[in-house]
C-alpha cells in the first residue's frame, strides 16, 4: 500500500532535497541538493536510509505534515523539532534528532529553530527524479515544484509498526573560522584586499537564497586585472566579488559558470556550516591548503560516525531485540538521557 | 603572466584548467581538445574520483570527489592532458535553428539597428549569414553561449536587465549570441525567438539540445512557426 506525506501547510523555505544532481553541469544544470548534507545524512541515518536519500529541507518556517493512508517512519535532523498531533490521543512534543512512526491520520507540526533542518522518511521521498536526482530546482522545472498545501508526496509505508522511537545526540557543527582555499582568481585582488578578507569579520547579508548569500563587510579591491573575467566554472562555496567589492558566497543552486573573479572557495567540510548562519551573523575566513581540507573532511566524517553511535531507543528502552529490529545492531544502548532536553 | 595551460584550485573539489584569458578560436579549440582527452581518459578508467567537467571559453573546470581521487595525482594528470591537448574544432552537430524576427519576438532589433547604423533587415541578414559555435552552456540549464557574432553587431548588455525574457528568445551581448531556454530575467538584447525546446529533462540522452562544439545556422521563419510548435 502506498503511503503519502501530505503538506497541510508548506512552511517557508521548504523544499525536497537530496545529495544533488551531479553529472549535468556541462549542460548548465546546477548541482542543487541539501545546503547541509551532514544534517540530511543524519536524518536519513535515523530513518534507516542511505545518507543522500531525498527528504525535506527547512530553511525558515517549518511545515505542517500529515501521514495519509498508511503509517510513515520519519526522522528529524538539524534545527527541526515539532509537535505530534495523533489522530486519536493527546499531542506530544517531538524532539530534534529523533525518529518516530506516524500513524495514518497523525499530524506533525514542525518548528525550525534558526538554521537548516531536515526531515527524512524511511525509504526516502519517492517523488519523480529528474536527471538522476529528486532535488527541487524550480527555475528549470527539475524535481518537485514548490510545495503547496494539499500536495501529497509519495513515500514507502513503515514496515514495522512496533519500531521504537529513536533519539540521538545533537550533531552540532564546530565554531571557528570558515576555511577556504584561495583562488581560483586570488590574483584579481590587491594584496591588502586578500589580507582584509582573511582577517576582518564579514556578516551574512539580507539577500540570500539557495543560490548564494551576499556578505557585508569591508569591500575588496580588485587588482589591475579587474573585476571581470571571461566566465569560467564555479562551484558551491566559491566566493565571487563583483565590481562593487562586496563578496557573494555561492551555494548549492548556484549557476555552473560565472564571470566574476573568485577570491577563494569554502572547503567542502565547512560549507554545511553556512546553512545555519542567519542574516547579521558574523563569520571569518581562514586560508588552508588541500591537505588541511582533507583533514577537515576526515574530521567531519568521524564526527558523523560518532554521532551515529549515539542513536538509541527513546525513553530508556534497552531491549536489544528492539534495537535489532530498528536495524541498529552495534549501536550503543543508552537509556539515561532525557529525550526532551533538546526541545526548543 | 603565468604560462598556460595552468591549474587553478576551485576549493577542494574542483580544478579549473585554464588555456588563456581571452575568447579566441585557438583557446576554444584547446578547450574542446582537453574535453575530448578527458572523455578518452575516463573511458580508459584513468580518472578515478572525477565526477564531471565543464568546458568554458578559456578552460575546463573538473569537479571531483576528493575522498575518491588522489588530488595531487589528479592535478598532474590534468596538466599533462592539457599540455598534450591538440586543437579540436569539435565534431559537433550542425543545427538549423528557426528564428522569427518579428518585432514582438525581437524588441531590441530596432535599437541594435539604429546604434549600428543599419536597417533592421540588414541586422537580420548579417546575423543569419554567420555560422555560430556553441562555446559552452551555463547561466541556466541548456543556455548556449554562441560565438560567431559579426563584429558590426556587437552591443553592450542592457543597462537595466529585463525582469522577464521569454523562453526561446535569441539574444546578443558583447561578442556573443545566446538563446534563452527558460523564461528568466536577462540583460541581453533580444533579436528574435525560436520555437525550439532547448532543454527537456525527459530527453534522457540529450536533455540540452546543444552541446559544446555544436554549430548553429539560422533559418528565418514567420510567427506562424512559433504558434505551430507552441512557444512555452
Amino acid at each position: 500500500m502506498n503511503a503519502w506525506l501530505e503538506i497541510v501547510s508548506p512552511g517557508l523555505g521548504v523544499s525536497v532535497q537530496d545529495a544533488g544532481r551531479s553529472g549535468h553541469r556541462a549542460i548548465g544544470v546546477p548541482l542543487s541538493g541539501a545546503l547541509d548534507p551532514t544534517g540530511l545524512a543524519a536524518a536519513n541515518l535515523l530513518a534507516g536510509n542511505e545518507a543522500g536519500a531525498a527528504g525535506l529541507e527547512v530553511l525558515l518556517a517549518g511545515p505542517v505534515l500529515r501521514a495519509v493512508d498508511a503509517p510513515l517512519r520519519i526522522a528529524l535532523g538539524g534545527s527541526l523539532a515539532g509537535r505530534l498531533i495523533p489522530r486519536d490521543g493527546p499531542p506530544r512534543p517531538v524532539a530534534a534528532w529523533s525518529a518516530l512512526t506516524l500513524q495514518a491520520g497523525d499530524t506533525l507540526h514542525l518548528v525550525n529553530a534558526p538554521g537548516a533542518g531536515y526531515l527524512a522518511v524511511s525509504g526516502g521521498l519517492q517523488v519523480m527524479p529528474a536527471l538522476g536526482s529528486r532535488a527541487s530546482y524550480p527555475r528549470a522545472g527539475l524535481g518537485p515544484p514548490p510545495l503547496q498545501a494539499g500536495q501529497r508526496l509519495p513515500c514507502r509505508q513503515a514496515t514495522d509498526r512496533a519500531q521504537p522511537d529513536l533519539q540521538a545526540d545533537s550533531l552540532l557543527h564546530p565554531d571557528g573560522p570558515i576555511r577556504v582555499i584561495p583562488g581560483p582568481q586570488a590574483g584579481h585582488f590587491t594584496p591588502s584586499a586578500l589580507a582584509t578578507f582573511l582577517s576582518e569579520p564579514y556578516r551574512i547579508g539580507q539577500q540570500r537564497d539557495r543560490m548564494g548569500i551576499r556578505l557585508d563587510g569591508p569591500p575588496l579591491a580588485h587588482s589591475e586585472l579587474g573585476a571581470d573575467i571571461v566566465s569560467d566554472g564555479v562551484a558551491p562555496g566559491a566566493i565571487q566579488v563583483p565590481a562593487d567589492g562586496r563578496p557573494i558566497l555561492l551555494l548549492a543552486d548556484c549557476q555552473t559558470v560565472g564571470g566574476y573573479p573568485k577570491i577563494a572557495t569554502v572547503i567542502r567540510a565547512d560549507l554545511p556550516r553556512i546553512a545555519h548562519l542567519q542574516a547579521g551573523d558574523s563569520l571569518r575566513f581562514a586560508a588552508v591548503d588541500a591537505r588541511q581540507a582533507a583533514a577537515a573532511r576526515a574530521d567531519l566524517a568521524s564526527r558523523l560516525q560518532a554521532w551515529q553511535a549515539s542513536i538509541r531507543p527513546r525513553g530508556g528502552l534497552t531491549d536489544s531485540a528492539a534495537l535489532l529490529a530498528a536495524n541498529l545492531a552495534g549501536a550503543a544502548v543508552r537509556g539515561d538521557e532525557d529525550p526532551l532536553q533538546t526541545q526548543p | 603572466m603565468t604560462g598556460h595551460p595552468r591549474l587553478l584550485p576551485l576549493g577542494d573539489c574542483a580544478f579549473t584548467v585554464e588555456f588563456g584569458r581571452l575568447i579566441e578560436p585557438a583557446t576554444q579549440a584547446r578547450v574542446f581538445g582537453l574535453a575530448a582527452a578527458l572523455e578518452a581518459a575516463r573511458a580508459a578508467g584513468n580518472l578515478p574520483g572525477v565526477i564531471e567537467w565543464v568546458p568554458t571559453f578559456c578552460g575546463v573546470t573538473v569537479h571531483f570527489d576528493p575522498d575518491l581521487a588522489d588530488t595531487g595525482a589528479l592535478a598532474s594528470s590534468l596538466l599533462s592532458l592539457a599540455g598534450e591537448a591538440r586543437g579540436h574544432h569539435g565534431t559537433g552537430r550542425l543545427w538549423t535553428v528557426p528564428v522569427c524576427f518579428d518585432p514582438d519576438c525581437g524588441p531590441d532589433l530596432d535599437t541594435v539597428a539604429t546604434t549600428r547604423g543599419l536597417d533592421p533587415q540588414e541586422v537580420i541578414e548579417r546575423f543569419v549569414a554567420s555560422e555560430f559555435t556553441v562555446c559552452m552552456l551555463g547561466f541556466l540549464p541548456g543556455f548556449p553561449y554562441l560565438s560567431g557574432l559579426p563584429a558590426e553587431l556587437e552591443m553592450p548588455r542592457l543597462a537595466t536587465p529585463r525582469s522577464r525574457v521569454p523562453a526561446g528568445s535569441v539574444a546578443i551581448a558583447g561578442r556573443m549570441a545566446a538563446i534563452y531556454p527558460w523564461d528568466s530575467p536577462g540583460g541581453w538584447r533580444l533579436l528574435g525567438r525560436t520555437p525550439l525546446r532547448l532543454f527537456d529533462a525527459s530527453r534522457a540522452e540529450r536533455p540540452a539540445l546543444f552541446a559544446p562544439g555544436d554549430r548553429i545556422r539560422w533559418q528565418v521563419v514567420g510567427p506562424e512557426a512559433l504558434a505551430a510548435e507552441g512557444v512555452r
